[in-house]
């Protein structure tokens, strides 16, 4: 019914796929608050989480401290703690600087991981729906290889052999390198495919068939419109995770093409390698596209990631 | 439909739509399936196949040297079976304490808390840096001269320690950036687990007079086994492959230090393939990583198990 554009105020807890399959029917939380804990947290506990808490933020906040001020600041101790002003100024030299690459890298890294995650998501869609909701021959085994592709890093293994093969296409170098081997996971379609159960109901996709849509056209006007809220939690996870990525490229961009994440080794292994302050900026700034989503969208991020575990 | 009734008489529209239905799940999927094959299982058997054969870049001659290769790595290559030890050295000391750290925090994060949100997107937080940016900033809390670690100590008369020395003070420091990234990621995990568990055992237990550390002994840890093992499954295969973080904190060098103290398995992969240009030996070198791995999955599999003791 509403669950095409089902808000997820309203249901903050409803899509979760990955409850034990024989209770999926039954609502699972009667209360209202996300986390009804049964224990009222002791001071001990409150105490200690937010020492964790300071922990997790610290090194973040530091590198804003440092990349703010100069970098003898960062040596003796205590440190600085406080920001100092040069922070624009700073980023001003990291951007324009022509052996720090970082407009390149940001560039690069930008059509890199937009194209991957808009592949991701749209042929996990496409593959989630068909196991979840379409009945073909050999489908378990299908599925079956997805999650088995999902345990197996196949990254490492054969990442010589895929070296070679850019070597022999003469694709060093270029992105479509770096772009091609990431335009599909098994976690984007185990995802979907879990999602994909519980909120498009079969009667809607029979009711669809009869009146002749074609299996493309109940993608299109049904099922995406309810996997809306999973598409825009696998976007993030993707974007994120593509972001950082570090390894392949590494293996097949040279240092005059890089992605923000090869251009961050750069200057802090060359460019600038004692000037503290000019390498916490530029890491600065490759963080902040991940930071900007993780503040607009950290509620989907901490759904996004809770949903996907809990088996 | 009442076609099928009517046999003999097909419009080309039925024809279509039985087409349709049965041909268009497997386009739907194939893509996975495609780009699985080239870049997944292709690069697999290949580097079997390469790690059989004594062949360099840039030489088109190979010659079937049989395991020659795995030979070498094993018996005469000694960078190779330290970093064995040093990756299964890392990945013990930076999995433990931070799965027993993040089963306390999400133990925290599941009691009456406000705000439960906040709380949460600031243990996520180190999410949003990259590895690379973890390395660049932990590299500097544990520079000898001006890093913060060794100021710290110093104030209480210690003296300053090289961390990238000693292999074990190393390994500490690496570890540190394994734990401070991935301990909150962990934590929403055991989090989202433990939301699953039926509150009325906790309320039976607490009728029975269980306090609180009971329960989480008696009831909570049992019925997280599937996630532990899950969770120890992929920080086995994320240990296994690490990369990123030794590669920064020895300046963005492959060689793990003067001895290899921190070179980890995946570190003399990429090396061997790109600083040397062996196909066959970087390739025997992954098949080798790859069986550590399933080995590794396995003994955690069998501890994990066994702990729980819970059947």
């Amino acid at each position: 019914m509403s669950t095409a554009t089902a808000p997820r105020r309203t249901a903050p807890e409803a899509p979760a796929p990955s409850a034990a399959k024989q209770r999926r029917r039954k609502k699972r939380h009667s209360g209202p608050h996300e986390s009804d804990g049964v224990f009222a947290p002791s001071v001990m506990t409150r105490v200690g989480l937010a020492f964790v808490a300071l922990l997790s933020i610290f090194p973040l906040y530091w590198m804003i401290v440092i990349a703010s001020r100069v970098s003898s600041d960062a040596s003796g101790f205590p440190p600085a703690l406080l920001p100092g002003g040069n922070l624009g100024e700073h980023i001003q030299e990291a951007l324009t600087n022509p052996q720090a690459n970082l407009l390149l890298g940001l560039r690069n890294s930008l059509i890199i991981t937009g194209t991957v995650t808009l592949s991701v998501i749209l042929l996990s869609t496409l593959g989630g729906f068909a196991f979840a909701k379409l009945k073909f021959r050999g489908s378990k085994i299908l599925m079956a290889t997805v999650l088995f592709s999902m345990m197996v890093p196949l990254q490492q293994l054969g990442i010589v052999p895929l070296y070679m093969v850019m070597v022999e296409l003469q694709w060093l170098d270029t992105l479509q390198a770096v772009i091609l081997p990431f335009l599909i996971n098994g976690f984007g379609i185990f995802m979907m495919r879990q999602y994909c159960e519980q909120a498009v109901p079969d009667e809607i996709i029979e009711a669809a068939r009869i009146d002749g849509a074609s299996t493309l056209g109940i993608w299109w006007r049904i099922v995406l419109p309810a996997l809306r809220p999973a598409m825009v939690v696998l976007g993030l996870l993707t974007f994120m995770l593509n972001w950082n990525e570090f390894l392949w490229p590494f293996m097949v961009l040279s240092e005059a093409n890089p992605t923000i994440q090869l251009a961050i080794r750069q200057i802090s292994t060359a460019t600038w390698s004692a000037d503290l302050s000019m390498i916490f900026t530029g890491t600065l700034i490759s963080i902040i596209p991940i930071a900007i989503l993780f503040v607009v969208f950290g509620r989907q991020i901490v759904h996004g990631i809770m949903e996907g575990s809990g088996k | 439909m009442t076609t099928r009734n009517a046999a003999p008489r097909l419009t080309w529209r039925d024809r279509l739509n039985r087409a349709d239905v049965k041909a268009t799940p497997y386009a739907l999927v194939s893509p996975y399936f495609i780009l699985f094959a080239v870049f997944g299982v292709f690069p697999m058997a290949y580097t079997l196949y390469a790690s059989l054969h004594s062949w360099k870049l840039g030489n088109p001659n190979r010659t079937f040297v049989g395991l020659d290769n795995y030979k070498f790595l094993l018996t005469e290559y000694d960078r190779f079976n330290w970093s064995v030890v040093n990756t299964l050295g890392m990945f013990v000391m930076a999995t433990v304490p931070q799965l027993v750290v993040a089963l306390m925090v999400a133990n925290a994060l599941n009691k009456r808390l406000k705000r439960p949100m906040l709380w949460r997107m600031l243990i996520l937080a180190p999410i949003v840096t990259s590895v690379v940016a973890v390395g660049v900033i932990f590299a500097r809390f544990w520079g000898t001269e001006y890093g913060m670690v060794n100021g710290a100590l110093d104030l209480i008369g210690i003296d300053k320690i090289d961390w990238q020395t000693g292999r074990f003070s190393s390994w500490f420091a690496i570890s540190s950036m394994i734990d401070w990234r991935w301990m909150g990621y962990n934590s929403l995990i055991f989090l989202a687990a433990m939301q699953t568990i039926p509150k009325n055992l906790y309320e039976a237990a607490t009728v029975d007079g269980a306090s609180p550390r009971q329960q989480f002994w008696k009831i909570t840890i049992p019925q997280l086994k599937p996630v532990l093992i899950f969770t120890v499954f992929v920080s086995s295969v994320g240990g296994m492959t690490l990369f990123v973080e030794p590669m920064m904190f020895g300046s963005g060098l492959l060689n793990g230090g003067a001895d290899g103290q921190f070179q980890t398995t995946a570190m003399v992969l990429v090396d061997i393939l790109r600083t040397h240009g062996n196909y066959g030996i970087s390739a025997a070198a992954g098949w080798l990583l790859f069986a550590v791995i399933g080995i590794v999955a396995a003994v955690n599999f069998l501890v994990v198990n066994r702990i729980q003791g819970n059947k």
